[in-house]
């Protein structure tokens, strides 16, 4: 039954209908999240004892720059499973994590910079923290530029593919760039093997906002999945009967 | 309401990172919309032209 239900979401009509039907739903969900998070985290939270009320960039930065890590990771996964078992659904997806997982890094480094700037008096240091993040940033805008320069989108996938696992290495990295060498950054204090060192009312927004980011990454990749599908599929019966139905 | 919006002196740093992302977050909403609808209109020209095509040949035989 799963398995049946596995097997015709790779089909792309399917899909493009499935997954029409899930955005609404994930993308309230998210709505609520947000706004949820948003007053948890401007208005109910207590300010920091030694940031003061800047500390609040937080809510977007780490959230964001968790996400820059987890879409990256997705979008190698998918790419491995299109280069091994040749899926079409897997491209698809992997080149649909792209530009949200380059925002999600853009602002992870824009809102990093702009709390840089009051709290270690810099907008930005060479440290290997920040500059493994912006390497991300530009693996994700390698990716997505890779795969538009080649006409023959299923080559084009499989060449953009190869150079996100290839960048895959680049993730444990940034993650222990704060542990391995000395940096103005400070290290993890939520995912610590001992209690997280943050208080509750600030822990409990973080990860609010975390969980909304989630659900926009997949809103928007399920969005443009489907932008991608009616783009391959463009000569297809399904599509031609989409958009005249859409004219009609 | 003035203390909020003037976060401890930290106004600036704070709400242009909100300000941002919240620019960044609309843009990607928006992208993929105006794609599909550029997309949908272009292939049901593309029908439209094409199914006139046929008529004409339909008539001319």
């Amino acid at each position: 039954m799963f398995m049946r239900w596995f097997h015709e979401l790779g089909s792309p009509p399917y899909f493009y209908r499935f997954a029409g039907r899930l955005i609404p739903w994930l993308g309230g969900l998210c709505l609520v999240l947000l706004v949820t998070g948003l007053y948890l985290g401007l208005i109910v939270a207590p300010s920091d004892y030694q940031q003061g009320e800047s500390y609040r960039i937080i809510y977007i930065h780490v959230p964001s720059a968790w996400m820059s890590l987890f879409i990256y990771v997705v979008m190698a996964a998918c790419g491995a499973i299109a280069l091994i078992w040749r899926m079409k659904l897997a491209e698809v997806v992997a080149i649909s994590s792209a530009p949200v997982g380059a925002s999600f890094t853009f602002l992870a480094l824009v809102t990093g910079s702009l709390w840089g700037k009051p709290m270690w008096g810099t907008w930005w240091v060479w440290d290997a923290r920040l500059t493994s993040e912006l390497l991300l940033l530009f693996l994700y805008l390698g990716v997505i530029a890779l795969y538009s320069a080649i006409e023959d989108k299923r080559q084009a996938a499989r060449a953009a593919s190869i150079l996100a696992i290839v960048g895959v290495v680049n993730i444990p990295l940034i993650h222990y760039s704060v542990e391995w060498w000395n940096t103005l950054h400070q290290g993890p204090t939520v995912t610590k093997f001992d209690a997280p060192s943050i208080d509750v009312r600030m822990l409990v927004p973080l990860l609010i906002m975390a969980l909304a980011f989630k659900l926009f990454y997949i809103v928007n990749m399920l969005m443009r999945a489907r932008c991608e599908l009616l783009s391959r599929e463009r000569n297809s019966r399904w599509v031609a009967e989409l958009a005249e139905a859409d004219h009609g | 309401m003035a203390e909020f919006f003037h976060m401890g002196g930290y106004a600036f740093y704070v709400w242009m990172s909100y300000g941002i992302a919240a620019l960044v977050l609309v843009a990607n909403l928006l992208a993929p919309r105006w794609q599909r609808r550029r997309l949908l209109d272009e292939l049901a020209r593309k029908a439209r032209r094409s199914r006139r095509q046929q008529e004409r040949a339909a008539r001319n035989s």
